[in-house]
């Protein structure tokens, strides 16, 4: 097993002591197939314990270990250190406030998040003895790509638009409003609309696109906030030009 | 144990320096200005048309004219640049769905650039 040392740049804040934030440096002693999650792992096990980060899985998975590495967004459980120079810096995700070292703040996504309403609302109320609601494979492939989304954040790390105007709802969000509205067994598109469809919605986006070049799951949030536009436009011309067609 | 959290601040005016997909991004938003000048550069010519035989004749030698020139080619450099940049994120906006599959990007990016050699042809064409 070959081991590499490699020297670990890592962004330390302590709310409690410092001013702002600074770089510590660790030599970590790595094996190949480690990923950046376990140098880190490495630097708090044997080098220093009060190093904070966020992460569970170690698979891709729980969406808590992003970061960004040599300037990138990333999943630190999935950045494998032999695709990285000899020098690797961590810091935590751009555009949220730091709580401590690798440590975010992310109320911010989770308020907005909530705020699409990102579960099934049923068209009508249905008994269970009537069974459940069918899906043909065809109505699934619609919006499947963007159950993928493990709320990560990284595409917020990613978007400048919301570094730049931090009321942006943001492509994970709009993306999972995205996801039910496309959704066959899904009714709740008006009420969603009135938050993914307004300033602070979708037409913040001016489609960098960078968001769907950092996602690790594929989700495109990119196209699904496009899409979102294409169906909002089409909205308000049958409002406007077309009024007898009012749903 | 107190938070306090730190934020970062977004340079307002420098931040597309940072990474260079904000550059490319960048580029597509400040080629579109040469389309736009483009597009003022015909109404003016169509305002010299109106104007009588000379003053249209007046318009093409100015074009022709080595600023002239210059500013065709660096438009049509910037319209090119720009107008690729949207065809190659088509299939992201429009997607086609055909039963569980969907039409591959590569065919609705091509279709675009069909058409787009399509109509370069006719206005070609015309212009013999
Ligand atoms: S869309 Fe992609 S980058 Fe954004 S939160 Fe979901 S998985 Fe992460
Ligand atoms: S630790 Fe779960 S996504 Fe990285």
């Amino acid at each position: 097993m070959s081991e590499r040392q490699i020297q670990l740049e890592v962004l330390r804040y302590d709310p409690e002591t410092d001013r702002e934030p600074r770089f510590q440096t660790y030599t970590v002693p790595c094996l190949n197939e480690w990923v950046v999650l376990d140098a880190l792992n490495y630097v708090k096990d044997n080098l220093d314990t009060t190093v904070s980060y966020r992460w569970s899985c170690h698979m891709a998975v729980c969406g808590s270990c992003g970061m960004m590495i040599n300037g990138e967004p990333k999943l630190a459980c999935k950045a494998f250190i032999h695709e990285y120079p000899d020098q690797i810096r961590v810091e935590p995700m751009a555009h949220f406030p730091i709580e401590r070292d690798l440590v975010t703040v992310v109320e911010d996504f989770i308020t907005k998040f909530a705020s699409v309403k990102p579960y099934l609302i049923p068209k009508e109320d249905k008994p269970v003895s009537a069974g459940e609601f069918k899906q043909t494979p065809a109505e699934l492939m619609k919006f499947k790509q963007y159950t993928l989304c493990i709320n990560c954040m990284l595409c917020y790390a990613a978007c400048p638009q919301y570094g730049l105007v931090p009321e942006f709802l943001g492509p994970a969000a709009i993306s999972m409003a995205h996801r039910y509205n496309q959704d066959s067994r899904d009714g709740g598109r008006d009420q969603r609309q009135e938050v993914i469809a307004s300033h602070e919605g979708v037409w913040e986006c001016s489609f960098v696109g960078a968001c769907s070049e950092v996602c690790p799951k594929h989700v495109d949030p990119a196209g699904a906030l496009q899409q979102v536009k294409v169906a909002s436009t089409i909205d308000w011309y049958k409002e406007h030009l077309m009024p007898w067609s009012k749903k | 144990m107190s938070r306090n959290p730190y934020v970062r601040e977004v340079p307002k005016t420098s931040w597309f320096f940072r990474q260079p997909r904000y550059m490319r991004y960048m580029a597509r938003e400040v080629t579109s200005f040469f389309i736009g000048a483009f597009s003022l550069l015909l109404v003016v010519g169509l305002k010299r048309l109106s104007e009588g035989p000379e003053a249209f004749q007046g318009f093409l030698d100015a074009l022709r004219g080595p600023w002239g020139v210059l500013f065709c080619l660096a438009a049509l450099v910037a319209a090119v640049y720009h107008s690729t940049s949207w065809f190659n994120v088509t299939p992201q906006a429009m997607p086609i769905q055909r039963g569980e599959e969907f039409v591959p990007g590569k065919m609705i990016v091509g279709a675009h650039y069909a058409v787009w050699a399509v109509v370069s042809l006719i206005v070609l064409f015309m212009g013999i």
